[in-house]
This record gives C-alpha cells, sequence and structure tokens, in this order.
C-alpha cells in the first residue's frame, strides 16, 4: 500500500471517529429525569449476583422477584403459602413433609408450572455435579417425589424442625433449565419463572431491569417497571440518590444522615440478625481459658460500639439472637462492668505484669485478633474491642487478612466474624456453636466445645413443638452467657433511604446476607405509588 | 508495510502464548482461592465436603500445566472455557462486555490526542506565555490526579451542581433499551474523565516537540523565505514535533486500559473492567487469561499502529525498520 493512500485511509477513519465523537460531545439534552413514570422505580444496591439460577443459589431465602417458593415469609417472618396452597402437612414423626401445590400457575413463557419442576429443582441443587455452594441448607433431604401433578412429598433423613422455612428456595422450571448445562447455561442469566416479576435485561455491572409480570398469580404488582442499579460505591450510590436517578437506595447509617431533612425521601431502619461477634478459639491458651472469655465478655462496651461505629443504629449484642427477637432469652443481657472482669481475672490467677498485661503460670494473657481486609466496620469493632480488652489486662493485637490468610489461622487465632439468619434460629447457631462441626469449612470458627450447648442445639433443630424449641434456644443462650466462646458484639441495623411516593413502606427483619432481596423492597410487587393507575 | 504487519502478527504469537502461561502461574502462586471466590458469602456456612466437591466441579484441583494446556488447546478450537465466577461461557462474558469498554476508550483516546495536540502547539508558540503557563501546570496537576478522583468530582460538579449529564451507568437507570441518543449523554463523563487523564502526556510531549522544532533549521529557513505563521507552524513544526508524540500513543495503551478499569467503576460502566478485576481477585483461570491476550494484543496493536504512523509521518523511517 503506497503510504500517501495510507494517509487518506487514516484521516478517513479520524474524521469519522470524530463526528461520532463531536456528534456525543453535542447532544447532552439532560439525563431526562424529572418526569419518571409513577410506575416505575429505581434502586441503587451494593450487591450483584452471580448468577439468577435457584439451582445455584439464587433467592435460596425468598424474595427473588423473578421466582417463588413452595412458600414465603411475610413482614413478621411467618411462613405464607405461595407456590404450595397451604402450609405443608408434616407426618412419620416430623419425616415427612407433604405439600399441595397451586392450581393454574404459569411460568413467564405460558407452559404450567406442576410437581415435576419442584422435584426437578430439589434434586437438581442436590446433586453433587452442581455447583451450589449451600446444598449444605439442604443436608435434611433424604428424598423428594411428586405425587400426581399437584403433590410433592419430602422425605426427610432425620427430623428437622425448620425444614419448612427452607422451603421458600425457588423453583425453577424443568422444561428450560432441564434442558441445559446447570452450571453455564443460558437459565443462570436469563431466568423464566413464576414470580412477580420478569426480567428484561441485565447489563452485568450497571443493573438488573424487570417489568411486571401480568399474567402473576398474586396479581399483577402496581410498580409496573422495577430497576436495580448496581452501585459499590457508597458515595456515588448516595449521590446518583440525591440528584434524582434513583428512587431508593441502601446507605451507611453515616450517609443516610444526610437525607433525614430531605422532602419527598423516606429512611428506613431494618431491624436485623446481622450480628458481629470475636470468636475465641478453645485451643488457644488465652482466649480458651472460661475466666478470660467471661472477663472479655463484661470488659467490652457494647453501647460505645453502637454510638461511635454504627452511629446509633444497632443494637448491643449478647448472642446470635438480637434483644428485640421473640427467641431472644430474658436475662441474658450483660452488663458492662470492668471492675467485675478484673476481679474474675484476678480471682482465675491472671496476674498484672509489669507492662499492664496479665500473666498466668507463664503465659503472657494476649493473642491476635484477624479482621477481613478492606472491611472498615469490622476494623473499627475489631479496634474498639482490642482497646476495651486492653483495659482488663488483655493484650489484643489487630491484624486484616483475607479469608485465605485467615482460615488456617482459625484455630489458634480470634477472628472478627459475622453472620445472622432471622427465618430460624437453627440456621446460623448450629453451624456457628455444635462441637462437630469444629474446623469444617468456616462452620464454628471458635471450635467451640459445650456439651449443654450440643445437647440443646441438636435438641433445637429436632423436636417439633415452639414451647420445646423456644427451651432449647433458652439453654443455648444461657449456656454461651457462661461460657462465652464468642464475645457477641453488635446487631447491626440496615438503613435505607427510598422516595416517599412510594408510600409507607416495611422492611422485614433481615440476614447477614442481605442480598437484592432485602430493603424496603421486598415486596415491591405490593407497593402502591401515588399516581400510579388504581 | 503489510510485510511488517504481518511480521509483527507472526511474531505476536508466541509473545501471547507466553503471557497466558504467565497469567496461569501468577494465579496459580496468587493467594487467592477460586473456591472461595465462586462459593461467596454462601461459601462462609458451607460444609467443607461441599467446598471440596466445588474444587473438584471446577477443574481448579488440577496441576498448573495440566490446566494451562487444556485451555491453550480449546481456545485454539475456539472454546474459551466456562468462567467460574460468571457462570457463563468466556466469549459471551467477553462478547457483551468488550464493545461498550473499546467505545469508552476509543472515545477518550481521541478526546486526549486531539485536545492534547491541538493545546500543545498553541502552548508551544508562546512558551512561557499565559496560556502555556496555565495549560501546563493544569496539565502537571492532572498527572497526579487519579481517574477516580477525577470522576467523583466530575459526577459531583456536572450531576449534581449543575444536573446537566447523567451520574452514571449506560442508559438512564430507568430505562431498559439503549438509544444512541442515551448512550451518547451517558459517555460524556466518563470518556472525557478518562480522556483528559491522559492529556497531560500528549500535551506535554507536544509542546516539547514543537517548541524544539521551531528552534530547528528547517523552521528558520521556512520562516526566512517569507513562508506564512500557519505553514510554517502546522506544516513544518507541527510535523517534526508530533514525532515523539506517535510513540507515545502506543505506550499510552497500557496506560489507557488501567485507567478506563477505574473510570468504568466510578461511573458503573457495563465493560469489560468490572469483569477483569472480579477474574483477578477470584483466580478465574480461563476469563483471566482470555483478558489479558485481548489486553495485551491492544498493547501490541497500539505500538504497531505508532510505529506505522511514525513511518507515514517521517518518510525518512522505513516500514521495515
Amino acid at each position: 500500500m503506497r503510504a500517501r493512500s495510507v494517509r487518506g485511509g487514516v484521516a478517513v477513519t479520524l474524521a469519522t471517529v470524530l463526528s461520532i465523537t463531536a456528534a456525543a460531545c453535542s447532544n447532552p439534552g439532560g439525563p431526562g429525569k424529572g418526569a419518571a413514570p409513577a410506575d416505575s422505580a429505581v434502586v441503587g444496591i451494593a450487591y450483584e449476583p452471580d448468577s439468577l439460577s435457584p439451582l445455584l443459589g439464587y433467592g435460596k431465602d425468598g424474595n427473588s422477584k423473578i421466582f417463588d417458593g413452595l412458600l414465603a415469609l411475610d413482614e413478621d417472618l411467618k411462613l405464607r403459602p405461595a407456590l404450595a396452597r397451604a402450609l405443608p402437612v408434616v407426618g412419620d414423626g416430623g419425616l415427612t413433609y407433604t405439600y399441595e401445590l397451586r392450581r393454574g400457575v404459569k411460568f413467564s413463557d405460558g407452559k404450567p408450572f406442576g410437581a415435576r419442576d419442584v422435584v426437578f429443582t430439589y434434586r437438581t441443587i442436590l446433586d453433587a455435579k452442581t455447583n451450589n455452594p449451600s446444598r449444605t441448607e439442604l443436608d435434611a433431604v433424604k428424598d423428594v417425589r411428586a405425587v400426581g401433578d399437584h403433590g410433592v412429598v419430602f422425605t426427610l433423613k432425620y427430623p428437622y424442625a425448620p425444614f419448612a422455612r427452607r422451603t421458600v428456595l425457588p423453583i425453577a422450571p424443568e422444561h428450560v433449565a432441564g434442558r441445559q448445562d446447570v452450571n453455564s447455561g443460558t437459565f443462570t442469566t436469563r431466568p423464566i419463572g413464576t414470580g412477580p416479576y420478569l426480567l428484561t435485561k441485565w447489563s452485568k455491572g450497571e443493573k438488573l431491569s424487570f417489568r411486571a409480570n401480568p399474567g402473576y398469580w398474586g396479581g399483577e404488582p402496581k410498580v409496573k417497571r422495577f430497576t436495580m442499579a448496581i452501585i459499590k460505591d457508597d458515595d456515588v450510590r448516595a449521590t446518583r440518590l440525591r440528584s434524582g436517578d434513583l428512587d431508593g437506595a441502601i446507605l451507611p447509617p453515616n450517609l443516610a444522615e444526610g437525607f433525614e431533612d430531605e422532602n419527598g425521601l423516606t429512611t428506613y431502619t431494618a431491624k436485623t440478625y446481622d450480628y458481629r461477634t470475636v470468636t475465641l478459639p478453645t485451643h488457644n491458651k488465652v482466649a480458651g481459658d472460661r475466666a478470660v472469655r467471661r472477663a472479655l465478655d463484661i470488659a467490652v462496651d457494647r453501647q460505645a460500639m453502637v454510638d461511635a461505629i454504627l452511629n446509633g443504629a444497632g443494637k448491643p449484642a449478647y448472642g446470635p439472637v438480637p434483644t428485640g427477637s421473640e427467641w431472644f432469652a430474658k436475662g441474658t443481657e450483660r452488663v458492662h462492668d470492668l471492675d467485675a472482669a478484673r476481679k474474675i481475672l484476678d480471682e482465675a490467677g491472671w496476674k498484672p505484669g509489669k507492662d499492664g498485661v496479665r500473666t498466668k503460670d507463664g503465659v503472657r494473657a494476649a493473642f491476635p485478633l484477624w479482621y477481613l481486609t478492606g472491611d472498615k466496620l469490622r476494623q473499627e469493632h475489631a479496634l474498639a474491642y482490642a482497646s476495651d480488652a486492653r483495659k482488663a489486662g488483655i493484650n489484643i493485637t489487630t491484624e486484616a487478612g483475607t479469608w485465605e490468610v485467615i482460615q488456617p489461622r482459625m484455630k489458634q487465632d480470634a477472628v472478627l466474624a459475622g453472620g445472622g439468619s432471622p427465618a430460624d434460629p437453627d440456621f446460623d447457631q448450629y453451624t456457628l456453636l455444635m462441637s462437630t462441626l469444629a474446623g469444617d469449612g468456616f462452620n464454628n470458627m471458635a471450635w467451640y466445645d459445650n456439651k449443654a450447648v450440643d445437647e440443646a442445639v441438636e435438641a433445637g433443630r429436632r423436636s417439633g413443638g415452639p414451647a420445646a424449641r423456644k427451651k432449647a434456644y433458652d439453654t443455648v443462650q444461657r449456656e454461651l452467657a457462661k461460657d462465652p466462646g464468642y464475645t457477641f458484639l453488635t446487631h447491626i441495623d440496615h438503613v435505607y433511604v427510598v422516595g416517599s411516593r412510594f408510600g409507607d413502606l416495611t422492611t422485614q427483619v433481615e440476614p447477614h446476607d442481605h442480598g437484592l432481596a432485602s430493603g424496603p423492597w421486598w415486596n415491591i410487587e405490593k407497593w402502591t405509588p401515588r399516581g400510579a393507575d388504581k | 508495510m503489510a510485510r511488517m504487519t504481518a511480521r509483527r502478527a507472526l511474531s505476536a504469537v508466541p509473545v501471547l502464548i507466553a503471557v497466558t502461561f504467565g497469567v496461569f502461574a501468577v494465579a496459580a502462586a496468587s493467594p487467592f482461592d477460586p473456591v472461595k471466590a465462586y462459593a461467596g458469602t454462601a461459601g462462609l456456612t458451607a460444609s467443607q465436603e461441599n467446598l471440596d466437591q466445588l474444587r473438584a466441579n471446577l477443574g481448579v484441583d488440577q496441576p498448573l500445566l495440566t490446566r494451562w494446556w487444556d485451555w491453550l488447546t480449546s481456545a485454539v478450537r475456539g472454546d474459551l472455557g466456562d468462567p467460574s465466577v460468571m457462570r457463563m461461557p468466556v466469549a459471551d462474558v467477553i462478547g457483551e462486555r468488550a464493545g461498550w469498554s473499546l467505545t469508552l476508550a476509543t472515545c477518550a483516546f481521541v478526546i486526549a490526542i486531539l485536545l492534547g495536540t491541538g493545546l500543545g502547539v498553541l502552548a508551544a508558540r508562546r512558551p512561557g506565555g499565559a496560556l502555556d503557563r496555565c495549560v501546563s501546570s493544569a496539565a502537571y496537576t492532572l498527572e497526579a490526579a487519579p481517574a477516580f478522583w477525577l470522576g467523583l468530582l466530575a459526577i459531583w460538579f456536572f450531576a449534581l451542581q449543575l444536573d446537566v449529564l447523567p451520574a452514571g451507568g449506560l442508559t438512564d437507570a430507568g430505562s431498559d433499551t439503549v438509544t444512541f441518543g442515551q448512550v451518547a449523554t451517558h459517555l460524556v463523563l466518563p470518556a472525557s474523565v478518562l480522556g483528559v487523564s491522559q492529556l497531560p502526556w500528549f500535551f506535554l510531549y507536544v509542546r516539547q516537540g514543537v517548541t524544539d522544532a521551531l528552534d530547528e533549521d528547517p523552521v528558520r529557513g521556512a520562516r526566512a523565505r517569507g513562508l506564512r505563521e500557519r505553514t510554517v507552524l502546522l506544516g513544518h513544526a507541527l510535523r517534526s514535533g508530533m514525532l515523539p508524540m506517535l510513540t507515545l500513543i502506543g505506550s499510552r495503551v497500557p496506560e489507557l486500559i488501567t485507567g478506563a478499569l477505574l473510570v468504568e467503576t466510578v461511573f458503573s460502566w457495563p465493560g469489560i473492567a468490572a469483569a477483569t478485576v472480579e477474574a483477578a481477585t477470584s483466580v478465574d483461570f480461563s476469563l483471566l487469561a482470555a483478558l489479558t491476550v485481548l489486553a495485551t494484543a491492544a498493547v501490541l496493536l497500539g505500538n504497531l499502529l505508532s510505529d506505522l504512523l511514525y513511518g507515514l509521518a517521517d518518510p525518512r523511517v522505513g516500514f521495515d525498520g
């Protein structure tokens, strides 16, 4: 090619690119807001799901928008029938759960929903070849089979009282998902369900767009278009909420404060089971000592953490169950009392050394406390904990690391951990406290080993009656207070700011992992925005 | 010229293969665990048995060399593999994002080159003049300013204070259809920020190049012959002053890619950046390797382009040189 003609080509290309850019730049036109349709809602969230397939774990705790479970949880976390016609019939001493299915329900592609879809969904999740990291939650299931087109029976390996609460898990259509690779097929990004909304577009890293399902069995939602904008940075999310680009967003408490006097916006504070705790490993000579555990438990100033770290948006935590819950064992609250903490340590033989750090039989009262790198909230909790401990003569050094670094050290070193599941006390307490699960993945990180607690946790999951279960979890909390192998610090509120035009909204009690299902939009299918038709 | 292009393309093959092996080796040595990344928060409550099963299913328990060879041979056959984190084929992940990243980077590059060259020539006309002093100091400041900070500043000023441009996304958050107008308005801020963050280098190179050229014999000769100042500046000085800038084009491509990474995150731009970060932290071998090949190819292409342009601008430099 001759240099001259190349030069010409380059010029033409440049001119084209230029004119496109110029067109782009000369077309500001404004972002086209101000007149957002009354029946649409745009919310900003910090989290993006990896997949929209229930078979891979999406929506396992309900509120998946696109799908329905057999059952659903209402505002007070009571079970309500969804794709099942009624709550299940429990038989055979708690070993079988029989569901009668709702009739006439269709998937959004028009095909009918039936028992085979339920069986397909559960069997696929239980299949070892399916890459579902939450499979353990269905550990109790031995078999699931269809009874005709409208009945499903689950058979369990052992009586498992909270099982019905696991069946909020969304149901996938067999005729779509059954015909492709469960781990990487198109169903993972283009889901088809029975739920109140249809996914119109998932622009990865930007947003998920939904439109109302006109054929929804629960009635077509009044919010016709619903968008979840994925904005990971808190400041950017707040900025876009202020600019009117968003109708609502989840915000850290300090940023939400700035919206309190804003016209047209309402702040919602959701109560949660989301706790922050310090693991006190049984195999550490200091942290495994009961006197040290009890001293730390009362040396720590929880209210100060709530005020200073959480801006008041939270509550002191004395165990996995928050004080406001019906499962909370009254009387297990602990009072901050530094002198009593010192007395416990003195009596147990932990004598103050020259540098203020106690020693006993040549062992220095010191151990490291790890927190997840980049998690500011955990870092602040860890620093506050270390400073409170220091006042009682226990020297805790805080260290940051990724889970890969922390995991091999969990047997000896303390970790600032988080967790909490409101749906049932078994869901988080069993994996947190059972001695048999010590060192199993991230379960029982403290290697907690207490026979009375083991028995009570086991009793809580097996016995059926609510009164018996309440008694079992009361025992767990009281035993935990006597031998606090974890120092529970705070339960953290989740704060949301949403446009007032959507009326008075509610929030559920939220778990630690609050994905995209939580927040005031947990029941957006029931919202009635002002100005929307009817 | 065609021969040079072909030769470069041929020599790129071993480079790309070596780079993919490097990626696999570095990723294998990294402290991140792909299974933990795949499981996410669910992994913190999963049983060890569940996690071990995932490790086997994802094939990450294989030795490094086996995995690399498997990836390479299937990539050659056109199958880039299934990345674990995204839960969809690699080709789809890249396909749906690459276009938006390319649009953003091209616009930003054009802005940087045109503005940088224009301002550079104007500044070089009167070194030490008011314009030169203003633009130069601004350029040094911009050189030091991180792109994400510029992005936040731009959002604050244009979206919040003036309310003339959207703060982020590809289209308005409430709109589902991708129209030209929507994308164009949403492109202005990220492209400008990315362009402006790259501008100082072009400006400073052109300014220096043209200033030097203005002192050289050909320019003095042209002036002595009584040519118009415009002709001298654009025809003589700019032409030889541009040469160092052309080499810059090639070497700025990697910077542009890193800059785009940050800018895309700030503006929720649905490009390849977010996928790259995710692939890296979750040690998603197949996706990471494909993305690195893409970035390497972009850098090689940038170098080729700058060499070709150099040859076109300065006939003394041959295409085979």
